[in-house]
């Protein structure tokens, strides 16, 4: 913003909002930060209860978290379905981003409506029409339905991050393919692909991570077999543990690495 | 030939993904939509095709209250983003000199999307709990003597649990709404004589509209189905939409009912989204 020099009450007043602003700025990331210290610095305290001041360290609530049979074999489940939901919603995901895109039908608005949708839908409701159909059909729940729902769930992510790079692309590319005799495969394969690579990747770890971390889907589909977060839902009905402080401060830790490769991956396609 | 493969090609393209749609979204959602006009008959419930879940719904002071109840919590939520994520926004994309700073801010605000959205939710349950960190943290600098329980288990609590974990939701559609806007519009406005607010009002606020509308949809509609809040922060009387249908499903086994609230969250979102799209579509032809 450029300011007009000559007015010097402007600059006063243009240094106060400043500090206004920095106040605000600095208050806001106390606001978002202070809980995850909180989170992190509890799971290293020698005390059963959550009060402050923190009374000594301990690895204690990590090492009970070793041990613990139920949360491996629900981090187990979580990786299996964030997997599985990941490679599905991709597969369904990257061919609708590609059909809006490029073909052009009947019912296009429809379409991407009805697959941006789950966006803004509350999981709550694709989880229990899903069990409804499910149970209809006579279909046992288990961790396969929890995939499917996830695949459903996390389609318009997808989808939106897939076309917008889609959109950015220029058009010359597949068209000089398509001139050259290349078929549609190999032009996907050889122009488009290469070019939406890192947009597959990044909404694949985004749905991965969404995955792993959803509740409102997998409390309707799951059977009998738990997920992590579905463990810890369960966990806090008892009460709260710094046990749980443990195994949030290594998902805080497994994120920042995740946040850490996605920034790395991004920096990539803009070096192109 | 190639005319023909390239069809081909567009047919498979499309197939899966509507084949999906069809399966996993249009049927399922077409049952519910049946469902709801069943009725619940001791011990399950059987087709029938009757409004009663709708009537009860809309008239039974129990559910009404929750509606409006989940409607209250929603739009505080979205205002309560607003406020923080506006000047936050603004401040950034206008203010801030440095560009590695404002990559970090904002990066910053994005990032706890990738933590556990249950984590988000749970700290703050340790947080204002009468045991919890807050109450502690001020008995030990001496503000107050006893642990006050006002934090938790109300719909003061929902209100700082949902903002702090939509709040993303509501940080990106403005910061890129407010980074379109050219430089030059505001700077011809102060050469026009107007003053800083007169400048916002009428050009950058105006001009950000779309992206206020899309923050104010996603962090509105998130808010209005969640139920892991209310159930770790809300209290015996903080229950949403979401914990009344998890229960029509659960203990309560009255399916019919719950798909028709279903049906309700279903059309209050999709109204809302619709709504939201023509305010984006107006203010992408109405602005520059």
């Amino acid at each position: 913003m450029a300011q007009s020099p000559n007015r010097a009450p402007g600059l006063v007043s243009r240094y106060g909002a400043d500090t206004a602003f920095m106040t605000f700025v600095a208050a806001l990331m106390a606001f978002l930060y202070i809980p995850i210290w909180v989170l992190i610095a509890f799971s290293f305290n020698d005390s059963r209860s959550l009060t402050w001041p923190l009374s000594g360290f301990t690895l204690d609530w990590y090492v009970k978290l070793a041990s613990n049979g139920d949360l491996l074999a629900a981090i187990r489940n979580s990786f299996y379905v964030a997997t599985g939901a990941t490679i599905l919603t991709l597969c369904v995901g990257v061919p609708a981003a590609l059909a809006l895109h490029k073909v052009n039908f009947p019912g296009k608005t429809v379409f991407r409506r009805l697959i941006l949708l789950p966006i803004t839908l509350p999981g709550i409701v694709t989880g229990i029409s899903m069990l409804n159909m499910f149970k209809l059909i006579g279909f046992p729940l288990s961790l396969e339905t929890v995939i499917l729902g996830h695949a459903t769930a996390l389609l318009g992510v997808v989808v939106t991050q897939v076309y917008a790079r889609l959109q950015r692309l220029p058009k010359s590319l597949e068209e000089a393919a398509f001139d050259l005799g290349a078929s549609p495969w190999r032009s996907f394969v050889d122009i488009t692909l290469p070019n939406i690579r890192t947009a597959i990747v990044g909404a694949g770890m985004l749905s991965f991570v969404l995955s792993f971390d959803e509740i409102p889907v997998t409390f309707f589909l799951t059977g009998r077999d738990n997920t992590l977060p579905m463990y810890i839902y369960s966990t806090l009905r008892r009460g709260v543990t710094p046990e749980i402080n443990a195994v949030g401060t290594i998902i805080v830790l497994l994120s920042l690495v995740l946040i850490v490769v996605s920034v790395v991956s991004t920096r990539d396609t803009k070096q192109k | 030939m190639s005319h023909a493969r390239r069809n081909l090609s567009g047919v498979m393209v499309l197939g899966i993904p509507l084949l999906w749609i069809a399966l996993f979204m249009l049927l399922p959602y077409g049952i519910i939509v049946t469902f709801s006009f069943w009725v619940k008959k001791y011990p399950t419930f059987v087709p029938a095709f009757q409004f009663g879940n709708y009537v009860t719904l809309f008239t039974d002071p129990q559910y009404v209250l929750v509606l409006l109840r989940t409607l209250k919590i929603s739009v505080l939520v979205s205002v309560a983003s607003l406020l923080l994520a506006y000047p936050f926004a603004y401040w950034l994309v206008f203010r801030c000199r440095s560009a590695k700073l404002r990559t970090w801010l904002y990066m910053a605000v994005i990032a706890p999307l990738w933590v556990s959205y249950l984590l988000r939710a749970y700290v703050w349950k340790t947080i204002l709990g009468t045991e919890g960190v807050l109450n502690s943290f001020l008995k030990s600098i001496g503000l107050i003597d006893e642990p006050s329980s006002i934090f938790l288990y109300n719909q003061f609590a929902m209100v700082v649990t949902l903002t702090y974990i939509f709040i993303p939701f509501m940080v990106m559609p403005i910061y890129t709404a407010l980074e379109k806007i050219p430089a030059n519009l505001t700077e011809a406005a102060a050469d026009l004589g107007m003053g800083p607010w007169r400048s916002f009002w009428t050009v950058t606020l105006p001009l950000s509209a779309p992206g206020i509308a899309a923050g104010a949809t996603l962090t509105f509609c998130l808010s209005f189905g969640d139920f892991i809040a209310p159930f770790l922060v809300g209290g015996p009387d903080g229950n949403l939409i979401a914990n009344v249908i998890a229960t029509q499903f659960g203990a309560a086994l009255n399916w019919p009912l719950g798909s028709a609230l279903a049906i309700v969250m279903l059309v209050v979102v999709l109204t809302i989204v619709s709504l939201s799209d023509r305010m984006e579509r107006k203010g992408a032809t109405g602005g520059i």
